[in-house]
């Protein structure tokens, strides 16, 4: 009796909602490469991370007092007497770090296989607007607890504004609500972080999911998997992305939760990182920290500000370092597509790319010396040459022949035999006295690590042509 | 490609070369597992600390259930004298005073092992020297000319810095001990040890809590994958 009710509200619910429909058209008849390898669980944790935000962001406002007199309190009052609220800080806190680690990783992949290029030029717009969308939330967010770092760190940000000739003060000004970051700047910064902005953001990660879901994934091999069909219509290279890549992504997020557990539990600050030191200390406006550094997944951008000796000229650079990557689709003129296909010149090309970003971020965490702000202005030239160089390199390399259809690689559980047997080269067993017996213990085995690291740079080097 | 990495070496050199410091952070031994360490340092800050620096994020009645001992025995031992069981750990100086003695108010400590970490203070609490130079007599290895004077002396004793000239600066190597305390070298480390321990505890209290239940949240994890690998084995196996 009671089921049969249950199925007649289900028919009803049906009957005047697209359910069945949209479940295939984005699950189980969403037809997603076979070939993802581990580059492509990223899209699915940052949604995981995102989700996270949303449900621990909720939870802390109920006791946040976005008020320049009660902030620095009012999170201490969450970390001590809320129940659970530790975790649930911590959650929000690390997964702001996490967020960007997946989102960087995410956009490596779109740069390695070529996910930018034609036919997906819009996925990567939207996914560059929910970047932006992300470092505005992440700045914001960082003002409310009304630390030290919190304070000047937006302090210095917005007086950047001021750099803009004509408008600049009377901008910044505007932005901060005062002539110094104050209670008026907290709670306007209150209101994007905890609404206007989230609400972009959903609606870019909407966006960006329709978007690739009309033109289909990239893949490793940077085929098009739609261009071989089987008889039925579905592609050969391709499988349903219900359940083959749902069971997947989970493994994925089981071992992104082990990490993610791992800092909350036992490194929640990591070390300086994910929660700095001077932000334990409440806002004082009449004292400046000695070394004021951004949150380290700014750090990259920082450095490019004060690697630019004027400041506007800074901030030019600064915002064109976001720009960009925005037109990457159009600076790439390479006729292929992944990592695999290119010729040499680019392989370099990004491995100095990502040494350049890497030592942008470590720089920017530094305090600005002479030598300091000399590599950062290489690094700059380096992150500017990529993009900027781009479509003359990529036009001049030699390609090689793209296959038809995917390929077949090993695996990551194909790789673990070699992994522990390079472990066991690095290592030695050694004879050790132990309560009067002889025990063979693992050590570590210098020939060996010098063997193995050896072989490790000649396949790097032989990869980059 | 060998040019390029010797290019890039030295330009790292200016980075890696740092100016020869005299003293050293000394590290602290943090255990918060040790209940009585904790209820020392408790009973030593409040002894010679809560005078000036309150520590208002905490309550006794936390002390008296984190360090799982009874109420009564905090009121006795720990707390000041007049201080109920709900009370917060406040100073009994107001910020009008402070200000005409010291310039400023003395800080809140709730927080001061996260911004400065324990190695910091327990270096500073062992870093107090005689400065005659000093509106208070006293100078600090770990903060230079710093405007607390050395609340443990009776304890410590009275210390001396020496000097050494380095590269043409005067540097501080060293401090020596002038007048012994009422407390031996080793005791005087155990007691800072244990205030720094209890500031360490102050700084988070919910860390007594979060490391212990770390383990069985990663065991969790780490099921939850075993299983979630074994399911996309399954679905995966007719994929090639």
């Amino acid at each position: 009796m009671k089921s049969k009710h249950l199925e007649n509200c289900g028919t009803w619910f049906l009957q005047r909602f697209p359910m069945s429909k949209l479940w295939n058209e984005h699950m189980a008849q969403y037809y997603a490469p076979k070939n993802f390898n581990f580059w492509y669980f990223f899209g699915s944790l940052a949604l995981l991370v995102l989700v996270n935000q949303f449900v621990t962001g909720i939870l802390l406002t109920m006791n946040y007092k976005p008020d320049a007199g009660l902030a620095f309190d009012s999170v201490e009052y969450i970390m001590r007497e809320v129940p659970w609220g530790w975790l649930v800080r911590y959650m929000h806190s690390t997964g702001a770090s996490a967020f960007f680690i997946v989102v960087y990783l995410h956009m490596f992949r779109g740069l390695i296989y070529g996910s930018y290029k034609q036919p997906r030029e819009l996925i990567w717009i939207f996914g560059m607007l929910i970047f932006l969308a992300l470092m505005a939330e992440a700045f914001m967010g960082y003002l409310l607890p009304w630390g030290q770092m919190s304070y000047w760190g937006a302090q210095v940000i917005i007086s950047l504004f001021s750099a803009i000739p004509v408008i600049g003060d009377d901008l910044s000004l505007w932005v901060r609500g005062d002539y110094v970051i104050s209670d008026a700047t907290l709670n306007r910064f209150f209101a994007f972080h905890v609404i206007a902005i989230p609400l972009i953001l959903i609606m870019l990660v909407f966006l960006h999911i329709i978007a690739l879901h009309e033109v289909g994934s990239n893949n490793p091999d940077g085929v098009e998997i739609k261009e071989s069909k089987d008889p039925w219509g579905h592609p050969v290279d391709g499988i349903p992305f219900h359940p083959y890549y749902t069971v997947k992504d989970i493994v994925g997020v089981a071992v992104f939760l082990f990490f993610f557990a791992t800092v909350l539990f036992y490194m929640p600050e990591m070390g300086g990182y994910f929660l700095e030191h001077a932000n334990f200390i409440p806002a004082d406006p009449l004292a400046t920290p000695e070394h004021i550094a951004p949150v380290w997944y700014f750090t990259p951008f920082y450095a490019i500000l004060r690697a630019i000796p004027d400041k506007f000229a800074g901030v030019i650079a600064m915002g064109g370092a976001i720009v960009v990557l925005f037109l990457l689709p159009w600076l790439d003129r390479s006729p292929v597509k992944s990592i695999r296909y290119r010729g040499g010149i680019y392989k370099k090309a990004l491995f100095l790319f990502v040494i350049s970003f890497v030592g942008l971020g470590y720089l920017g965490m530094q305090a600005p010396t002479a030598g300091a702000t000399m590599m950062a202005r290489v690094f700059t030239a380096m992150y500017f040459g990529f993009f900027l160089l781009m479509p003359i390199y990529t036009r001049w390399e030699k390609t090689k022949p793209v296959p038809k259809q995917v390929t077949e690689q090993p695996t990551l559980e194909d790789r673990i035999p070699g992994f522990l047997k390079s472990v066991n080269k690095m290592t030695k067993d050694v004879p050790v006295q132990e309560h009067g017996h002889t025990v063979m213990h693992k050590r570590p085995n210098p020939s060996g690590i010098a063997n193995v690291g050896v072989s490790i740079a000649k396949k790097i080097k032989g990869s980059l042509d | 490609m060998k040019k390029l990495l010797q290019c890039c070496l030295l330009l790292f050199i200016p980075l890696g070369v740092f100016a020869s410091e005299g003293i050293e952070l000394e590290s602290a031994d943090i255990d918060l597992t040790d209940k009585a360490s904790l209820e020392n340092g408790a009973h030593l800050y409040v002894q010679y600390c809560l005078g000036c620096h309150s520590t208002k994020y905490i309550r006794y009645l936390n002390l008296a259930d984190d360090f799982e001992v009874d109420q009564q025995e905090i009121l006795d031992k720990v707390a000041p004298e007049g201080a109920g069981i709900y009370d917060k750990m406040l100073t009994a100086m107001n910020g009008h005073d402070a200000k005409k003695w010291f310039g400023t108010q003395p800080p809140d400590l709730s927080l001061i092992a996260r911004s400065r970490g324990a190695d910091w203070l327990y270096s500073y609490l062992k870093g107090f020297y005689a400065d005659p130079k000093k509106p208070l007599g006293v100078n600090n290895a770990i903060f230079p000319d710093v405007g607390m004077p050395n609340p443990l002396w009776k304890l410590q004793g009275t210390q001396r810095a020496i000097f050494e000239t380095i590269d043409g600066q005067e540097v501080l190597t060293e401090l020596e001990l002038d007048d012994n305390g009422s407390m031996s070298a080793d005791e005087f480390d155990k007691s800072v040890n244990d205030i720094v321990n209890f500031l360490v505890y102050a700084g988070e209290p919910a860390q007594l809590e979060r490391v212990s239940m770390g383990k069985y949240v990663l065991f969790f994890i780490f099921i939850f994958g075993v299983i979630a690998y074994l399911l996309k084995k399954e679905y995966w196996k007719d994929i090639h």
